[in-house]
């Protein structure tokens, strides 16, 4: 059981490092996004099997807020990259930013 | 007593495993993220633990806890996150679509382009402006918006003419 618990949490830890990694260097802000999803994911996961190792169930509320807010950040987002971009399809956060004046005017 | 404790184990073993597959799933996403090419195939990879990876890590704990209350509070993870899931992996992939972050040579087809193509939108391939029907806040506020101007724009004419 413990050799089982310590592979489940190397495989977290080392996917929480490749989406860090994936947040920090991704060339387009929709990688960044998608890399930040899945480093949220695997939050909740290791919250999940913590729970399993330590033989408690304080933190299913944290579960359960965590799943039903992820949404929240990824899609707020996602919603202001709609700007054409540059010729590389790299979203420049400085371009975006006029993005959001254009969903007010819409309104 | 000795059958209580063989089962017990069993159930403790059979969560471990459960927790490694939800290890491996993960792990699938953070390798796809750094070695697929462009970002809707790193979203495909992405979303993989999101769901499966989540109901092994649920399903572990269950045989862990081994308790109605505890179920009853872990069916509710499932669910949000099910709900939640698809709906910010299709605005990311949008998004994605939008700004022009696909590979087009790995497409086998791309349908929306031929929609887009057919409703005579062509700047929308790669990222454009929005249009019309897509906005969710603005639309359903702009048509009201819009009949007040017309109708004000006619009236003071209505009142000259009249």
């Amino acid at each position: 059981m413990t050799v089982l618990l310590w592979i489940a949490g190397s495989l977290f830890f080392a996917t929480a490092l490749l989406a860090l990694y994936r947040v920090i260097a991704g060339p387009s802000i929709v990688d960044r996004i998608i890399a930040s999803d899945v480093l949220l994911t695997t939050l909740i996961l290791v919250v999940g099997a913590e729970m399993v190792a330590n033989q408690h169930t304080r933190t299913i509320p944290l579960m359960v807020v965590l799943a039903a807010t992820a949404i929240l950040g990824t899609v707020s987002v996602a919603r202001f990259i709609t700007r054409p971009n540059d010729a590389r399809g790299q979203a420049q956060l400085g371009e975006e930013t006029p993005a959001a004046p254009t969903g007010g005017e819409s309104r | 007593m000795g059958d209580g404790q063989l089962l017990t184990g069993i159930l403790d073993i059979a969560a471990g495993v459960f927790l490694v597959l939800g290890g491996v799933l993960s792990l699938a996403a953070g390798v796809g993220l750094i070695r697929f090419p462009d970002a809707v195939s790193r979203l495909h990879a992405a979303t993989k633990p999101q769901i499966l990876g989540l109901v092994f890590v649920v399903i572990a704990l269950a045989l862990s806890v081994r308790s109605g209350a505890a179920l009853l509070l872990l069916i509710p993870v499932v669910v949000f996150q099910m709900l939640t899931a698809p709906i910010s992996a299709h605005m990311v992939g949008r998004a994605g679509y939008r700004t022009g972050d696909i590979d087009a040579d790995t497409l086998v087809s791309d349908e929306l382009a031929a929609d887009i193509a057919s409703a005579g939108r062509g700047d929308l391939r790669g990222g454009a402006e929005e249009y019309p029907g897509d906005d969710p806040i603005g639309d359903p506020i702009d048509r009201p918006g819009d009949g007040p101007l017309d109708s004000s724009s006619e009236r003071p004419r209505t009142v000259e003419n009249g």
